[in-house]
């Protein structure tokens, strides 16, 4: 969709500032491109480069390898079902193949109204509560198929929204400008030799 | 049955909502592991640390303060990498760190950070956990706002940033030096070998130890109680305390933390206090001791204890303290190719071995099941995972056959230890439960025939 809006660009700077190096803000600036529009674009991308002073192919180089850049608009809840080991264990394939008979999309699809895209994924970490589920990296642990049916009820009718933000809100907890900033990454100041108690 | 009853010492809080704060985690004894590594010297409290033998906890289980040690003197800056990417198949416990006691690791990382001598420390969080990114972030901000992060820590001279980090989706990231490209901004994918430690270069090109969530959460309990109390609990090889998750079948799965090598794996799957044991009428059929890439164990290995100086020898490894249990109603042909086609799917594809041969493995494991396999696939799948773990593979003895074990570690022709740990679930079901595979190619051959030994449990 767009370019990074004036108030992102500020923030990109901010997060550009905490590397000793300016590539490494790449990631979180793909997460932050994808928070403003629910996905990554190529327009982002473009700006991301120029931002970071990379060519626009480093860019999508690196957003092509993560699972979680979605280079195409996505719905706005991502159900993403885990069929790993635990999960297979304790159902997580038929939770999938229920999911997708219950929005009418093959595992991949989204749906015609654009509000949910499901996808089949790898463990999520959340074994001891299988089968589990993502919802925009929300986790549902123990899904039945009568919760999941609840649980797209509850998406679809916003009883979630403070629970569940919208694809690409990862964390909403902004980074803080710390007024204690040591800023010595670049230069690598060792520790005195001896000890720091003055 | 012997279970230890010790105190958890990196779980400790976990379902006290107020540590969550700065000011309920001071009131827990917080940073006062901190301030004891202050009052030292660095190299005080890097020998400290070696003393207490801790082991890493993220999977290779090596020495944290030999790592330290490694990093070449005078060629600084030096920084710190802490590796919250878990995402190995069967394993959450550093999410139960990282979500429920974030100012422990926190405080972890600052003690390490001093130890070393880092300029900067960066913590990365898997992309998927947001939950665990906003506590950590929290927790860092009220470092900062107490003077207990960043410029003059606690007064002191000793200053360094610390920045939270997201991943973006890659199992492979979880492999250090792949973590080290990720974190600079490029594709994930491990960097060749020598040098096998980033402390000889690693991030930026400069020497970086990069440690797991909960190797640096044991670090403010070992400063506030001495490396001699860390030892004191424990085996002579395995001190300490370890986190296992354990999932699959039984009836309490959970992250359980339980004193290091006495623990056996009958006590954490059968013992009320932990697992609680399998379902009404339900036996094992087998476990995977230490996540998706630890070959398998069986029964008859139930009475091993959780250390790793006696689960290598045995044929498996202790991993990433992920215990995953599989009854008898599961059809290990269809959990074998789930596993296989996760490390199809992860595969960085820098090694060919690997590349292909995951990707092979899956496309002709997905057949059988499909009831499409030909007589010799499964000959034709050793033969390809040999190609990417030279044999003999490491696996457990089968003592009623005569089988000896063999030892981990695996072999590889791969950069890393992605491609050999494809291995593991795939020879493990093999040798193991060969008639069921030959039911699935049977299929193929007449396929009137419906038999398919077991179908996988559908409830609990």
């Amino acid at each position: 969709m767009a370019r990074l809006s004036a108030e992102n660009v500020e923030l990109a700077r901010e997060i550009i500032g905490r590397y000793p190096r300016s590539r490494s803000a790449l990631i979180p600036l793909l997460h932050l491109a994808q928070e403003q529009d629910g996905w990554v674009s190529e327009e982002a991308m473009v700006h991301i480069a120029e931002l970071l002073d990379l060519t626009p192919a480093e860019v999508l180089g690196t957003a092509s390898f993560y699972e979680m850049f979605k280079r195409e608009p996505v719905g706005r809840y991502l159900l993403n079902v885990c069929t790993n080991i635990s999960c297979l264990l304790l159902g997580g394939e038929e939770l999938l193949e229920h999911c997708s008979a219950r929005l009418g999309v093959p595992v991949g699809g989204t749906t015609p109204d654009g509000l949910f895209s499901l996808e089949e994924v790898e463990c999520v970490a959340a074994c001891t509560e299988a089968p589990a589920v993502q919802v925009n990296y929300r986790y549902f642990p123990e899904v039945t198929p009568e919760s999941a049916d609840q649980l797209l009820d509850d998406l679809a009718a916003g009883r979630l929204d403070e629970v569940v933000p919208p694809h690409g809100t990862l964390s909403r907890v902004r980074p803080p400008t710390p007024t204690r900033w040591a800023g010595r990454g670049r230069e690598g100041l060792a520790i005195p030799p001896g000890g720091v108690r003055p | 049955m012997t279970v230890s009853d010790v105190a958890p010492i990196v779980s400790a809080r976990r379902d006290d909502p107020a540590a969550l704060t700065i000011d309920g985690y001071l009131a827990s004894g917080g940073y006062e592991g901190l301030r004891a590594a202050l009052a030292r010297t660095p190299a005080e409290v890097l020998d400290e640390v070696k003393a207490a033998q801790l082991l890493g906890r993220g999977g290779a289980g090596f020495p944290a303060g030999q790592k330290w040690g490694f990093l070449p003197p005078g060629k600084t800056p030096y920084y710190l990498v802490v590796n919250g990417d878990e995402s190995e198949p069967g394993t959450c416990k550093d999410r139960v760190l990282l979500e429920r006691d974030p100012h422990q690791l926190v405080e972890g990382v600052l003690i390490c950070a001093y130890a070393i001598g880092a300029a900067q420390a960066f913590i990365y969080i898997r992309g998927e956990m947001p939950l665990a990114h906003e506590r950590v972030l929290t927790a860092v901000a009220e470092a900062y706002e107490r003077g207990l992060a960043g410029r003059n820590i606690d007064g002191t001279d000793f200053s360094v940033d610390v920045v939270v980090h997201w991943g973006a989706g890659a199992y492979i990231v979880g492999e250090e030096t792949a973590l080290i490209e990720s974190l600079e901004g490029r594709r994930g994918m491990p960097r060749l070998k020598p040098p096998y430690f980033p402390a000889a270069i690693g991030l930026y090109q400069q020497p970086t130890v990069v440690n797991n969530v909960e190797t640096l959460s044991n670090l403010p309990w070992i400063l506030r109680h001495g490396a001699a109390a860390f030892t004191a609990l424990g085996t002579e090889k395995a001190h300490g305390t370890r986190l296992f998750a354990i999932s699959g079948h039984v009836r309490r799965p959970g992250v359980y933390e339980v004193e290091y090598g006495t623990t056996t794996f009958r006590d954490v799957i059968y013992d009320e206090r932990y697992a609680g044991g399998l379902g009404d009428g339900r036996e094992l059929k087998a476990f995977i001791p230490g996540g998706a890439s630890a070959p398998w164990l069986f029964p008859e290995h139930l009475d091993l204890p959780l250390d790793p100086s006696v689960v290598g020898p045995a044929g498996s490894m202790l991993g990433s303290g992920a215990i995953v249990v599989m009854d008898d109603t599961t059809d290990v042909v269809k959990a074998a190719l789930r596993l296989v086609r996760f490390y199809a799917h992860e595969s960085c594809g820098k090694c060919t071995p690997c590349r292909e041969g995951t990707t092979w493995l899956a496309t002709i494991l997905s057949r059988i099941v499909r009831g499409g396999g030909k007589a010799d696939d499964l000959e034709l799948m050793l033969d390809v995972a040999d190609n990417i773990s030279p044999p003999p593979f490491p696996r457990a003895g089968w003592a009623d056959r005569g089988i000896e074990p063999i030892a981990f570690p695996y072999r590889r022709t791969t950069i890393c230890d992605l491609g050999p740990s494809v291995v593991s679930p795939l020879r493990s079901a093999i040798e193991r439960f060969r008639p069921e595979f030959d039911a699935y190619l049977a299929l193929a051959l007449d396929p009137a025939r419906t038999g398919v030994p077991v179908e996988v449990n559908r409830g609990r």
